[in-house]
């Protein structure tokens, strides 16, 4: 039950293609920031999509946070996703014709699981707590569509953590900042996982950010499908 | 709940094809629905044509035929039924009324009807209205006519006016009498029936037509003694010629004894007219002979009717004749109200069995319906192609919401990523689908209502046929649904494309 992450002989493909990911082992403590790295193609998003539920592993054995996804129906994975995973895209996290607001509580409305983890708070006012933490708290009535990449980000960081799930996973939810805001938007992750006692997982192929972390995962390394 | 939120949202996000979609479902489904509103109003305004009426009664022939030139006012009836007929059938203890109907004359394309009194007593139409005068009064004199609203309004004909009568159907008559016109002493209120489109004048005014005519020979009592008053004391001669003729029909026994008496002196003077006098005094002979003669010579009249008819109406159109000295001889149809309709089925078949003359009676319900029946090729083709433009109008919502998948792949995969199952995906779109056909259903249905309102009673005045507004029926919720549950059904066709697609995108989205 301490890991966040065990992975056992996971191979996955898409369809009849080649193997995409061939794993024979990754574990994960829980409460790292894990860096996940690797070149376009290496299978970097393909993993994210296995690890919360989205793609079923065609062999191999996915455990996280002590549940063996691979035993789940689709179903169950989509409740175990909505209910204990946050998720940032590298960009687009917004659905355009939602608020800010609606953005970040879209989690919290779609599982009942995820809603009781609010400690009995409101959804508005989880939302305006993690939104001041993120320095957003003012754009919370905007529509999605007058914010800035930056602070879409931030936006997608909150919908992430709100409810306070035990694993975040982030697909280069950086790429499409400046230097100098990756960094401001990473330490206000990083405080808000903290707080929450979630484990991260960020993936990216700019291993500048990797000294930041407290664990670096080399795809190539551990994915034996990618020569 | 969150999905029908998403999905209200999300249309509303996209509301130029959202209301360009709605608008279309909205057109066709007002049309769906308007022409069954325009249908029933059809079949409602054509079956209260008449009511209250039990039966119709004319001679033998089709039940349509019988239905159309006595309701209708379209095409004639091949016999007449006899006044003596009518009257016994009238008297019988089932019957509570009759409306005598006299049809065969018109006046500048419109029919003229002979009837009396009963017609505006009670004759019904839509739900048991009246026939109700707008002006002046029923027809009563022998020179009276009354016209429906139509005929009134499109002659421009005004209380006073003095009309002439054609004798035959169409717009032109085949003879035209200045000599006898009719005055105009009313006019009917507009029924929107084939009431507003005829003529209404007594039987004996409709007797008087064909007397002028010379058609109906029977009826040539009066005038035939008129006729030997003048002619008598000059034409000695001729009376020796009715003589030759009428010692050949034992019945005038009597009067050639008289004529011959008073011949004898002249004998030569009639020798010389002979020849010229034959042909015109033959008719005089014979009229005479009408007096006494029974319904048989009627019939050896008609030949001779022709030849007769300039001789008599010229007579007769100076002589003043009142509508005592008229006898009714003939209606074209008549309609029976039952003292209990529980005797209708009885007293049809009675009617139908009648010896005397072939008579036959028809239910204007049944009737009326086997005739609807009878058009219902159109009606079926007319609601199959509306239903067509219902489907089109849906099919442009499917393909709208197909069209839209594309660029929406990037908010299914967020929905994925925030723990929606491929079942919502689902649900949202088939949601979407389902709110597009449910709105553009209500504002079909209400713009049948606004065009409704803001076009009855135009549509009343120009074409005469009324749309009631009424709450909508079993018949429009059934359209309604229907229109939403094929709504629902097309929606899984975008749903199971964007189900797959977010199925094989997972988080990401490959192009």
């Amino acid at each position: 039950m301490s890991l966040a992450i065990d992975i056992r002989h996971l191979r996955f493909r898409y369809g009849g293609g080649p193997w995409v990911l061939d794993i024979p082992e990754l574990t994960l403590e829980r409460g790292a920031r894990a860096f996940l790295f690797g070149p376009s193609g290496s299978g970097k998003t393909t993993l994210l999509g296995v690890l919360a539920g989205v793609l079923e592993a065609n062999e191999g054995e996915v455990t996280v946070l002590g549940e063996n996804l691979t035993s789940l129906s689709g179903a169950q994975r989509d409740a175990f996703r909505a209910e204990h995973i946050g998720y940032v895209f590298q960009m687009f996290n917004l659905i355009p014709y939602l608020s800010v607001l609606d953005n970040i509580a879209l989690p919290v409305r779609m599982h009942a699981g995820r809603r009781a983890r609010l400690d009995g708070a409101g959804v508005k006012e989880s939302a305006t707590v993690l939104a001041g933490h993120l320095h957003i708290d003012d754009l919370l009535s905007k529509p999605v569509t007058e914010l800035s990449v930056g602070q879409q980000q931030r936006v997608a960081a909150c919908r992430a953590l709100i409810g306070a799930p035990e694993l975040i996973v982030a697909d280069e939810p950086t790429s499409s900042l400046d230097f100098d805001r990756r960094e401001d938007f990473l330490e206000l992750l990083f405080q808000e996982c903290e707080r929450a006692g979630a484990t991260l997982v960020f993936v990216s192929h700019d291993r500048a950010l990797e000294g930041m972390f407290s664990r670096t995962i080399s795809l190539p390394d551990v994915n034996k499908a990618v020569l | 709940m969150l999905v029908l939120d998403l999905a209200l949202k999300s249309l509303r996000n996209r509301a130029f094809s959202t209301s360009l979609t709605v608008g279309s479902i909205a057109l066709s489904v007002a049309l769906l629905i308007g022409v069954e509103n325009v249908r029933v109003g059809m079949r409602e305004s054509f079956s209260n044509t008449i009511s209250q009426t039990d039966l119709i009664v004319g001679t033998k022939g089709g039940t349509i035929q019988l239905l159309l030139y006595s309701v209708f006012g379209m095409g004639a009836p091949t016999e007449n039924v006899s006044w003596e007929a009518y009257q016994q059938w009238a008297e019988h203890p089932a019957v509570a009324w009759t409306i005598p109907y006299s049809l065969g004359d018109s006046h500048r394309g419109f029919r003229v009807i002979g009837t009396n009194a009963d017609f505006y007593r009670h004759y019904r139409y839509r739900g048991g209205q009246e026939v109700a005068l707008a002006e002046g009064q029923a027809s009563e004199g022998l020179y009276d006519v009354t016209l429906g609203a139509d005929v009134a309004e499109e002659l421009n004909y005004a209380l006073g006016d003095e009309i002439a009568v054609t004798h035959g159907i169409g717009e032109v008559g085949f003879l035209v009498h200045d000599h006898m016109p009719f005055t105009v002493v009313g006019v009917l209120a507009r029924t929107f029936t084939p009431v507003d489109r005829a003529l209404y004048v007594t039987l004996e005014g409709m007797e008087a037509i064909h007397l002028e005519e010379g058609a109906p020979p029977a009826s040539d009592d009066g005038h035939a003694h008129d006729d030997e008053a003048e002619a008598a004391p000059a034409d000695d001669g001729h009376a020796h010629d009715d003589d030759a003729e009428a010692e050949a029909a034992p019945a005038d026994d009597d009067h050639a004894h008289d004529d011959e008496a008073e011949a004898a002196d002249d004998d030569g003077h009639a020798h010389d007219e002979e020849a010229e006098a034959a042909a015109a005094d033959h008719d005089h002979a014979h009229g005479d002979e009408a007096v006494a003669a029974s319904a048989d010579d009627g019939h050896a009249h008609d030949d001779e009717a022709e030849v007769a008819a300039d001789d008599h109406g010229h007579a007769h159109g100076a002589a003043d004749l009142s509508i005592e000295d008229v006898e009714v001889t003939q209606i074209t149809s008549f309609f029976v109200g039952t003292t209990d309709r529980r005797d209708v089925i009885q007293l049809q078949r009675e009617i139908n069995d009648y010896e005397d003359e072939p008579m036959m009676a028809v239910i204007p319900g049944v009737a009326l319906n086997e005739m609807w029946r009878s058009l219902g090729y159109a009606e079926t083709g007319l609601r199959l192609v509306t239903v067509f433009v219902v489907l089109v109008g849906l099919l442009g919502m499917l393909v709208s919401l197909y069209t839209s998948l594309k660029e929406r792949r990037r908010e299914m995969a967020i929905l994925r990523a925030v723990g929606a199952g491929p079942s919502r995906i689902v649900a949202l779109l088939v949601l979407e689908s389902v709110c597009l056909a449910a709105a553009g259903a209500l504002a079909g249905l209400a713009l049948v209502y606004v065009l409704l309102s803001a076009g009855q009673s135009l549509v009343e005045a120009q074409v005469g046929l009324f749309i009631p507004i009424r709450p909508p029926g079993s018949v429009e919720l059934l359209f309604m649904g229907a229109v939403v549950t094929a709504g629902f059904l097309m929606g899984f066709v975008p749903a199971l494309k964007a189900y797959r697609t977010a199925l094989h995108d997972g988080l990401t989205v490959r192009v």
